[in-house]
C-alpha cells in the first residue's frame, strides 16, 4: 500500500493552503474563519514572538545554511517546522487543531536527501516552547537554544541522512517590511516576518557516505499569518543571498496564476546589520536557465539585479535537482552567487506544476 | 450415420423419462449442495480477506502495553526518542443499548488512511478529510455497518468504504479518545517502516538512519512491551478455517452422494441399451464414434445439470449465508457479509467439478463397455469371486486409512490432526462397509438351512455390488448425521445449563451514562433491592482482546457460576481480592491451570482460582472482585446492573426504572427475553449444519432409490427362476422391501458407531481446538433411533417402486426371461 499519494492530497488538502501561503495553493480563497490577522500597529515582541502564534492559520521557524566541508565541498542544509491550524487556538490532547509538519534536508551538488514528519499539536509530539529556553520539535528533530535564540542546537534525521548543528551569533534580528509587518500584494495580504541571518554553523552532517564535519553560515527566517497572499498568487520565488561583501540580500517574487510577476519586494541588510525595505519592483530576478526537475521545467539559473546597490549577480543552484519531493513538492536549495557581488545563499520556488 | 446414431442413442431418454430426471436430478443435487457450500466459503474468506487486508497494518509489529495501561505521554515520548509509531486507540462504544466497535487511527500518520478513501473521492475531493478532521468528525464504515451506528454516531459525517472490515468504524483518534472517553489512552503503537528495533541503519533499508535499535528496544520502559504482528487479533482466517472446512466436507460428502446416484443412473443406461449399442455396431457404427456420441451425450445433460445446480446452489448459499454470518461472528467474532456476491470463478469451478464428476461417475459404465465383448449377456452371479478380492482390497485400505487418521490424531497437533483423524475414520469406515456386509450377510447365509432365505441371503450378496456405493454413501450420510447431531444437542444442552447459571439475576438494566448509574444503584439500593453492578475493563492481554469484571460478592454468583473447575474456598479468596477467575477460553489460550498466575499488570490479582465456562465467546474473559477491578481501574462505566427480584416485582421495578430515570425499555432486559434471545442466536447458529445434514440424507436416500431402479433390469433373470419355482410374485416384492430393509437396517447400525466416534472427534478433538473450550458429550439414544427409523423409511420407499414393478409384473415378462437370455 502506498501511503504517499494520501499525505499528499492531505496537506494538499489541508495544510497545503495553508503552508502553500505564499501561494501555490489556494490560501486566499477562503477567508479565515475567525483566524487573528496581522496589522502594522502591533509591534513584535520577543522573546514572546519566537514561540507559537495558534490563532493565527499558518507559521514556520525555517532554517538554511550555506556549508563547507574540510576539502572545501559545499553543502546546504534545510531545517523547517511548519505549523497549521484547522482552526484557531489550542486545545489539550488530541483535540488540537494544530497541525505540525517537519521538513529536513542535505544538499550536495550531487545529491539531496529529504525526510518529513507530521504531528498532532495538544500531545506534546511537536511544537514551539519560550521557556526556559526556546525549542521547536517534532518527533525527535529539534532545534533549541537560549530564549534570544543567539545559541541553536539543531538536529533532525532521515532516511539516509542526519545531521547535528549547533549555530551561534550575536548579530540582531532583522525585521523584515515595516518593522516585521511585510506586504505581500497589492491587496494588502501581509505576514509577520523577522529573521536572524547570520549564524555562524559548526556540525556533523551523517551521510550515505559517511560522517562529514562542515561550517558555514545559516539564515532563520519566521513568518506568520493567516491569509498571506491575494487570490491570484500562485507561487513565488524566494532568494537569501549573503554577498562576501558582508551585505546580504533577501527578495521575493509572487507569481500570479498565469505566470506573470504579480509582486515583488525584499530586504537590503548592509554589512552592519541594519535592515532597509526595498520599495516595492526594485528586485529584479529573471530566469536564465531551465532545467527539467521532477518532470517539470524550473529556472535553476537566475539574473538577480538591484539596480538601487549596483547589485547584478547570476545566482545558481549547486545542485538543480534540489527538488522536495515531500507531501507537497517544492524546490528548495542552496545557490552560489557570481557577477558584481559573490557570495552564497538558498534559493526556494514554489507552484510550478 | 454419425446423425442418426445420435438420434437413436438420445430417444432413450424419452422412452425413459425417470432415469433422465435421476440423472439430471442426481448431478444437479451433487453441484447444489457443493457449489452452494463453496458460495458460502468463498463469500466468508472474501469478508476475511478483506478485513485481514485492512487490519494487517493495524495488527503489524507494535509496541503494546500487556496490561493495557499505555499512556499517550509514553506515545510522546517514544515518538520524541525517534521511534517510528503510529498510534492506534481501540474501543467499544455503547450508547443507548447500541454499540459499535471503533477504531482510532492518527490520520496525520498512519498508513491506513489511503484504504478509507471513499472511492468516488481519490480524485482529491478534500470533503473527506475536512470531514474526518473538522467538528462534530467523520466516521468511516463498510456500508453494511451503518445499521449497527449507534443512533447518536449519525450526527458525525459519514463515509461509507467496501475496505473497512463488517462490525466497526474507523475515525480520527481525536474523534475516538472523544467518543470513548479516553484522552490520555492508547491502544498499542504500530511501527512504521521495514526496519524493527534491532536493525541496522543502511543508506538504502528505507528506515531512517537512526532507527530504534537493540538498545532502544532495552531502554523501553517496563511497561511497554514488543509484540509481533498477529498478536492483537486473532487472525479469523485460521479459526474459522475449522468450520469452513467442516462445510467443505459436508459438501464434498454431498457431492459424492450425488455421484453415486449418477453412477446408478449411467450404468442403468448404458446396460439398458446394451441392445440398442449391439444394433448400432453391427450397422456399422464404429466404436470411436459411439463412444463420441456417448460422450457428448453426458456432457450435454452434465452442462445442463449444471446450471440447474449452480442456480440452486446460490439460492441455498443465499438463504443459509445470514445464519453463516450469524455463526461465524457470534463465535469467532469474525464478521462475514451476509450478502452473497456471485463470482464468476465460482461458475467455473462448479461446472467443471460437475463436469469431473460426470465424467468419473460414467467411467466404470465406459469401461464396462470397452472391456465387456459386445455380444456377450452380463453374468452376475460370476462376478462373486472377483467382487470379494476387490472387497478384500478395499477393506484393506479403509483399516490404513482409519489407522492413518488414529495416528493423525495421536501425531498432528489441533484442528488439522482432528480433522486428519476424521477424514481417515471416516473414509475408512466407508470403504470397509463392503466386505463387513457381504461377509455378515455370508454368515447370515450359512447360519441358514431354508432353502427361501439361503437365497434371500445369496441374493442380497449378490445386489451388493450395485448397491455398495449407494449405502457407503447412506453410511456417511448417517454417520454425519449422527456425530453433527450429537454436537450439537450436547452444545444445545451445555448452553443452556450455561445461560442459567450466567443469567442467573432476574432483570438486567442499561443506565444511559455513569451519573445516572450512580442514581439508579443508589435508589434501588434504597428500595432494599440487591443490585449487583456488571462493571468491566477491556485490555490487550497477550492471548489477545481480554475483558476483566469486578464481581460483587453474592450469594447468585457463589451458587450459580458456571465454574468447570476451582478451588473449595475460590470465592472466599476473591473476595479477599487474593485472585482471579478466568474463562475456559482464557486458560487454554494462556496455558493456564488452577494455582498459576495470570500475567496482568501490577496492581490487578493473579492468581487463579477458578476456571469457568463462557462458551460462545471469542474472546478472553476473567473475574476479579469488584473493589480489585475499581482500585486497578477506577475509571470503568458504571451503566449495567444485574438486580435479584422476587418475580412478583419484576413489572413494578421495571416501570419504576421507566417512569423515574427515563431508562429506554430496550435497556432493560428480563431474564427470560435474554435467555430466549441467546438460544435464537444458538438455534440460528446451527441451521446450515441442520440443513446440510437433512439435504445429505435425503442425496443418500436418492441414491439407494435410483441403485435399486438400476438394478431392477439385471434383476429379472435372477427373480425368474425363484419365480418358476413356485414362489409368488407378492412374497418376491415383500422379499425385495425387506432386503432394502435390511441392507439399510444393517448399514445405519455400523453408522452408529462411526457417528459416536465423529461426534467424540467434534466435541472433544475438534470444538477445543477451534473455539477453546470443550463440551461434555451427551447422548441422544432416541436421536439415534429416530435416524435408523428414517433411514429404513427412506430404504423401504426406495424398494417400493421397485417392488410395486415385480408385483404388477406380467408373469410372461418373467418367462421371457427364459426365452430371451442375451
Amino acid at each position: 500500500m502506498n501511503a504517499k499519494p494520501l499525505i499528499i492530497w492531505l496537506v494538499l488538502c489541508m495544510i497545503g493552503p495553508a503552508v502553500n501561503a505564499q501561494g501555490f495553493a489556494g490560501l486566499g480563497t477562503t477567508a479565515a474563519e475567525g483566524f487573528a490577522q496581522p496589522s502594522p500597529d502591533l509591534p513584535l515582541v520577543f522573546p514572546r514572538d519566537h514561540g507559537a502564534h495558534p490563532d493565527f492559520r499558518i507559521e514556520w521557524w525555517y532554517l538554511t545554511a550555506n556549508l563547507t566541508d574540510t576539502e572545501g565541498r559545499r553543502y546546504g542544509i534545510q531545517w523547517t517546522l511548519f505549523r497549521s491550524a484547522l482552526a484557531p487556538g489550542e486545545a489539550e490532547g488530541w483535540q488540537s487543531p494544530q497541525i505540525w509538519m517537519g521538513h529536513a534536508a542535505v544538499t550536495s551538488a550531487r545529491q539531496h536527501f529529504t525526510a518529513e514528519r507530521l504531528a498532532r499539536g495538544g500531545i506534546g509530539q511537536a511544537g514551539v516552547s519560550i521557556s526556559p529556553g526556546f525549542q521547536a520539535w517534532i518527533d525527535d528533530w529539534d532545534m533549541a537554544g537560549d530564549a534570544d535564540l543567539g545559541q541553536l542546537d539543531i538536529t533532525a534525521a532521515g532516511t539516509e541522512f542526519s545531521y547535528t548543528l549547533s549555530a551561534h551569533t550575536q548579530e540582531p534580528l532583522i525585521l523584515h517590511g515595516a518593522a516585521g509587518y511585510s506586504v505581500k500584494s497589492t491587496d494588502g495580504q501581509a505576514s509577520y516576518y523577522y529573521a536572524q541571518p547570520n549564524y555562524q554553523i559548526s556540525g556533523t552532517l551523517r551521510l550515505p557516505s559517511g560522517p562529514v564535519e562542515v561550517t558555514g553560515m545559516g539564515w532563520l527566517d519566521r513568518e506568520w499569518s493567516s491569509q498571506p497572499l491575494s487570490q491570484e498568487q500562485s507561487g513565488w520565488d524566494w532568494f537569501s543571498l549573503r554577498f562576501d561583501s558582508g551585505e546580504k540580500l533577501m527578495g521575493f517574487v509572487l507569481r500570479r496564476t498565469d505566470g506573470s510577476v504579480d509582486f515583488r519586494s525584499g530586504t537590503w541588510i548592509t554589512a552592519s546589520g541594519t535592515a532597509q525595505p526595498l520599495p516595492p519592483g526594485t528586485f529584479q530576478a529573471e530566469p536564465l536557465t531551465q532545467s527539467t526537475v521532477a518532470e517539470r521545467q524550473l529556472p535553476t539559473r537566475w539574473q538577480v539585479t538591484l539596480p538601487d546597490r549596483d547589485v547584478s549577480v547570476t545566482v545558481e543552484a549547486l545542485n538543480p535537482q534540489s527538488w522536495m519531493d515531500l507531501s507537497f513538492p517544492y524546490w528548495e536549495g542552496p545557490v552560489e552567487v557570481s557577477g558584481s557581488h559573490s557570495g552564497s545563499g538558498y534559493l526556494e520556488m514554489t507552484g510550478y506544476e | 450415420m454419425m446423425r442418426a446414431a445420435f438420434h437413436t442413442l438420445l430417444s432413450y431418454w424419452s422412452r425413459h423419462r425417470f432415469q433422465l430426471f435421476a440423472l439430471v436430478a442426481g448431478l444437479a443435487l451433487a453441484t447444489t449442495l457443493w457449489s452452494a457450500v463453496q458460495a458460502i466459503n468463498g463469500q466468508a474468506r472474501q469478508s476475511y480477506a478483506q478485513a485481514q487486508d485492512f487490519l494487517q497494518q493495524l495488527d503489524g509489529t507494535s509496541l503494546v502495553s500487556p496490561g493495557g495501561s499505555l499512556h499517550l505521554s509514553d506515545y510522546v515520548t517514544l515518538k520524541r526518542q525517534g521511534w517510528k509509531l503510529t498510534p492506534v486507540l481501540e474501543g467499544q462504544y455503547r450508547n443507548a443499548g447500541q454499540s459499535i466497535d471503533l477504531i482510532g487511527i492518527d490520520v496525520l500518520t498512519s498508513p491506513q488512511v489511503a484504504r478509507l478513501f471513499p472511492a468516488e473521492s481519490l480524485g482529491g475531493d478534500s470533503d473527506f478529510l475536512r470531514g474526518i478532521l473538522h467538528e462534530p468528525g467523520g466516521i468511516v464504515l463498510h456500508p453494511e455497518t451503518e445499521k449497527l451506528l449507534p443512533s447518536v454516531l449519525k450526527e458525525m459525517q459519514i463515509f461509507r468504504s467496501e475496505a473497512v472490515p463488517l462490525g466497526l468504524a474507523v475515525a480520527d483518534i481525536s474523534l475516538v479518545s472523544r467518543l470513548l472517553q479516553r484522552p490520555d489512552d492508547l491502544s498499542r503503537l504500530i511501527l512504521l517502516g521495514d526496519t524493527g528495533p534491532g536493525a541496522m541503519p543502511s543508506a538504502d533499508s528505507g528506515a531512517d538512519m537512526r532507527p530504534p535499535d537493540t538498545r532502544a528496544l532495552a531502554s523501553l520502559p517496563a511497561h511497554i512491551k514488543l509484540a509481533p504482528g498477529g498478536t492483537a487479533r486473532m487472525n479469523p482466517g485460521t479459526l474459522t478455517e475449522s468450520f469452513h472446512l467442516n462445510l467443505t466436507a459436508f459438501g464434498f460428502l454431498s457431492f459424492i452422494v450425488g455421484l453415486f446416484i449418477v453412477q446408478g443412473t449411467i450404468g442403468l443406461a448404458m446396460e439398458q441399451r446394451r441392445g440398442l449399442l449391439r444394433t448400432l455396431r453391427c450397422l456399422g457404427l464404429p466404436f470411436a464414434q459411439m463412444i463420441l456420441i456417448l460422450v457428448v451425450e453426458i456432457t450435454l445433460i452434465a452442462v445442463a445439470s449444471a446450471f440447474i445446480g449452480l442456480i440452486l446452489g446460490y439460492f441455498l448459499a443465499a438463504s443459509l449465508l445470514p445464519g453463516v454470518a450469524a455463526t461465524l461472528s457470534g463465535l469467532y467474532g469474525a464478521e462475514v457479509s451476509g450478502a452473497l456476491s456471485l463470482q464468476p470463478a465460482w461458475i467455473l469451478s462448479g461446472l467443471a467439478m460437475t463436469l469431473a464428476g460426470a465424467s468419473l461417475a460414467s467411467a466404470h459404465a465406459f469401461y464396462t463397455l470397452w472391456k465387456l465383448p459386445i455380444l456377450q449377456a452380463p453374468s452376475t452371479q460370476a462376478r462373486g469371486q472377483r467382487l470379494l478380492q476387490s472387497y478384500t482390497a478395499w477393506a484393506a485400505a479403509g483399516i490404513g486409512l482409519s489407522l492413518g487418521g488414529v495416528l493423525a490424531l495421536a501425531l498432528v497437533e489441533g484442528l488439522i490432526g482432528g480433522f486428519m483423524f476424521l477424514g481417515g475414520v471416516m473414509l475408512g469406515a466407508a470403504l470397509l462397509l463392503p466386505y463387513v456386509l457381504w461377509s455378515l450377510l455370508g454368515m447370515a447365509q450359512a447360519r441358514t438351512r431354508a432353502p427361501l432365505m439361503q437365497w434371500l441371503w445369496a441374493d442380497a450378496r449378490a445386489q451388493l455390488p450395485g448397491l455398495s456405493l449407494a449405502l457407503m454413501a447412506l453410511m456417511l450420510a448417517l454417520a454425519t448425521n449422527i456425530g453433527v447431531g450429537t454436537m450439537v444437542s450436547s452444545f444445545r444442552l451445555t448452553f443452556v445449563d450455561w445461560l442459567d447459571q450466567r443469567l442467573a439475576a432476574d432483570l438486567y438494566v442499561t443506565t444511559l451514562d455513569d451519573a445516572q448509574g450512580a442514581e439508579v444503584q443508589a435508589w434501588l439500593s434504597q428500595q432494599g433491592l440487591t443490585v449487583l453492578p456488571i462493571r468491566s475493563k477491556e485490555m490487550q492481554h497477550s492471548t489477545g482482546q481480554l475483558k476483566i469484571y469486578g464481581l460483587r460478592d453474592d450469594e447468585l454468583y457463589r451458587n450459580n457460576w458456571p465454574m468447570i473447575s476451582a478451588r473449595p474456598e475460590a470465592w472466599d479468596l476473591l473476595v479477599q481480592g487474593r485472585g482471579v477467575l478466568v474463562s475456559e477460553q482464557l486458560a487454554r489460550r494462556a496455558d493456564l491451570q488452577l494455582g498459576a498466575h495470570i500475567d496482568l499488570p501490577a496492581g490487578w490479582p493473579s492468581e487463579i482460582l477458578g476456571i469457568y465456562a463462557d462458551y460462545g465467546n471469542p474472546h478472553g474473559q476473567a473475574m476479579v472482585s469488584l473493589p480489585q477491578l475499581l482500585k486497578n481501574a477506577p475509571d470503568v462505566d458504571n451503566l449495567r446492573f444485574a438486580l435479584r427480584l422476587d418475580p412478583t416485582q419484576v413489572k413494578q421495578v421495571i416501570n419504576m426504572l421507566q417512569e423515574r430515570f427515563e431508562i429506554p425499555r430496550e435497556n432493560i432486559t428480563q431474564k427470560d427475553l435474554a435467555k430466549a434471545r441467546s438460544m435464537a442466536v444458538f438455534d440460528q447458529t446451527f441451521l446450515i449444519t441442520d440443513a446440510l445434514k437433512l439435504l445429505t440424507l435425503a442425496v443418500a436416500s436418492f441414491a439407494i432409490f435410483t441403485s435399486l431402479a438400476t438394478l431392477w433390469n439385471q434383476r429379472l433373470p435372477q427373480l425368474a427362476p425363484v419365480w418358476a419355482m413356485g414362489v409368488r410374485r407378492r412374497s418376491l416384492a415383500l422379499i425385495d422391501i425387506l432386503r432394502s430393509l435390511l441392507m439399510a437396517g444393517l448399514t445405519a447400525l455400523l453408522a452408529l458407531p462411526l457417528g459416536l466416534l465423529l461426534s467424540w472427534a467434534l466435541l472433544v478433538v475438534i470444538n477445543t481446538a477451534a473455539f477453546g473450550w470443550r463440551l461434555p458429550v451427551y447422548l441422544f439414544p432416541m436421536n439415534w433411533l429416530a435416524l435408523v427409523l428414517l433411514a429404513l423409511l427412506a430404504a423401504g420407499l426406495a424398494a417400493l417402486l421397485p417392488a410395486w414393478r415385480l408385483f404388477r409384473i406380467s408373469p410372461s415378462e418373467l418367462l421371457k426371461v427364459f426365452s430371451s437370455e442375451r
